[in-house]
């Protein structure tokens, strides 16, 4: 497998007032085509701002991000973004807003309309087209986002906490969603989440990132085979042996994070 | 926390329940009362000028309302109204027009490029604490007693309100939606066209409305100073011949006037934020 994404020393340091902080403490990673990374750790240990770094959002202090070969140098637009606040724009509709992308690359309407019915199908909202974003729920404007990120066919997803507003049921269904979309359509996906167990359930290889200043701590290949069932996955033993295992890592850096 | 599930959002007609059909009726009884309580109102006010005129003071001073409108009933037949109404209307439709124009176009750019708005901003701030009226004399000057004189007031009034108010809404853009769209593949122009102005549009409205009474205001001054046609100058002229009837019935004009072209921004406010929570 090629690399699609190679980190290396990339350091973020803010430079304010009171001197410099450090966000995030060389990290070297290296994430392979159609992998399934996730990444966790206590908030504040710069998770997001490295998957911001890699969508060029915010500046790499120090290292180096290379994409297919490329540095990453301003806003990279060979990957889709799921951000953790709520990006739908709310001046238009929900079709509006899913052809978004396409209206950019320049598509022809009429293909365009079809890929919008196409997405809105897949993430349920096809009642809901001509709605406004004012006009659903959370769960449902996550899914305009979602929508929106697929539509454009990036090869690379990047998603920041995508599921943490969500209900436990809905989470789990969009989950598998994507879990589907990952296996069907061959992506690679970085995915950074507060909850462990969603971590290990959808992704092949666990980071663990240590609190402020953040650094990698721990990486844990998930040995659970795919397809997995994401209701089932948690019985199995070997969830239950990388929770263990990741909970160890995490529970310190979480405590430390208390104290802080 | 938000309902998650789909029946919560609005996309279907629901069934009205009795709660809601009370609801309902409660509003529209409350809208009537509104109405009839202004109505009545209207209608006191008048009879009490009436009757005071004569009873109380002078008509002299104050004319009176059965005099105001049998004036402005001559005015619509002879056409003398139109006449005049018309030539305030275009210098105020071509100088608001110039004015949010220029405004928008430069209260964007300056909005996008915080290094010129830095620059430019103590200049901004000077000309802006200028009471814009103050500039009839100079553009009766530069321009003559005609349209353009009158046109430049009201452009100079309008174009401070709209390119202070559109400046703020680019600032205030969510730099969320910026990257986003960015990284979906937008370049500056879909950025401009897809996030900035439609995130813009209600300060830039909120500035289109407050401005649209001044473009009348700058006109009519402008009217007052020096012309030979349009409200101000009948206003001007009838108190120069002391006749109070022309004069309340030229104010009336322009209370009608503005009335209306309000009444239309409001409905073009409705549709263009329908978007807004």
């Amino acid at each position: 497998m090629d690399a699609v994404i190679d980190i290396r020393g990339v350091e973020k340091r803010y430079v304010g007032r009171k001197g410099e902080t450090v966000a995030l403490q060389k990290v070297d990673l290296t994430i392979d085509e159609g992998e399934f990374v996730a990444f966790v750790g206590p908030s504040g240990c710069g998770k997001s701002t490295l998957l911001n770094m890699i969508s060029g959002v915010i500046e790499i202090s120090s290292g180096t991000i290379v994409q297919e070969g490329q540095a990453i140098r301003g806003i990279n637009r060979r990957v889709g973004y799921l951000t953790q606040t709520d990006s739908v724009l709310p001046w238009r509709t929900v079709e509006d807003n899913v052809a978004l992308p396409l209206e950019y690359r320049g598509v022809p309407r009429a293909e365009r309309v079809a890929r919008v019915k196409r997405m809105l199908e897949l993430v349920s909202l096809e009642h809901f087209a001509h709605a406004f974003p004012k006009e659903l729920s959370g769960g449902m404007r996550k899914r305009v986002a979602l929508a929106q990120m697929l539509v454009y066919e990036p090869k690379t997803l990047l998603m920041d906490e995508p599921f943490g507003a969500l209900d436990a049921q809905l989470k789990l269904v969009m989950q598998a969603e994507l879990l589907k979309i990952w296996q069907s359509e061959k992506k690679t996906i970085v995915f950074v989440t507060h909850d462990l167990s969603e971590a290990i359930a959808v992704a092949s290889r666990v980071i663990v990132f240590s609190g402020r200043p953040g650094r990698i701590k721990h990486v844990e290949e998930i040995a659970i085979p795919y397809p997995r069932d994401v209701f089932k996955v948690r019985f199995l033993p070997e969830f239950e042996r990388a929770y263990e295992s990741l909970w160890q890592e995490l529970a310190p850096e979480i405590e430390r994070g208390e104290d802080l | 926390m938000d309902a998650i599930d789909n029946s919560a959002a609005v996309a279907q007609e629901p069934k009205k329940s009795t709660a809601v059909a009370r609801f309902q009726a409660r509003e529209t009884r409350r809208k009537w009362l509104v109405a009839g309580c202004q109505i009545a109102f209207g209608l006191s006010f008048l009879a009490f000028w009436q009757y005071s005129s004569g009873h109380l003071i002078d008509p002299f001073f104050v004319s009176s309302p059965i005099a105001v409108f049998a004036k402005l009933w001559d005015w619509t037949i002879s056409g003398y109204l139109w006449y005049n109404l018309s030539m305030t209307l275009f210098a105020t439709g071509l100088g608001f027009a110039i004015g949010a124009g220029i405004g928008f176009v430069l209260g964007i750019l300056f909005g996008r490029y915080k290094f010129v708005a830095d620059v430019f901003d103590p200049y901004i701030t000077a000309i802006y604490s200028l009471p814009k009226i103050a500039l009839a004399p100079l553009f009766i000057m530069w321009f003559g007693i005609g349209l353009a004189s009158k046109v430049a007031v009201s452009a100079a009034v309008v174009f401070f309100l709209v390119f202070l108010n559109t400046f703020s809404g680019v600032r205030e853009v969510n730099p969320i939606y910026i990257h986003a769209t960015q990284i979906m593949g937008a370049n500056s122009w879909n950025v401009m066209r897809t996030v900035i102005i439609p995130s813009a549009t209600a300060w830039v409205i909120t500035g289109l409305k407050v401005s649209v009474p001044y473009a009348l205001v700058g006109t009519v001054i402008g009217e007052f100073m020096s012309a030979n046609r349009g409200i101000g100058f009948v206003i001007a002229q009838a108190s120069a011949l002391f006749d109070t009837t022309s004069v309340f019935t030229g104010l009336l004009v322009l209370a009608i006037v503005g009335s209306l072209i309000n009444a239309g921004l409001k409905l073009a406010e409705g549709w263009l934020l329908r978007w807004r929570p």
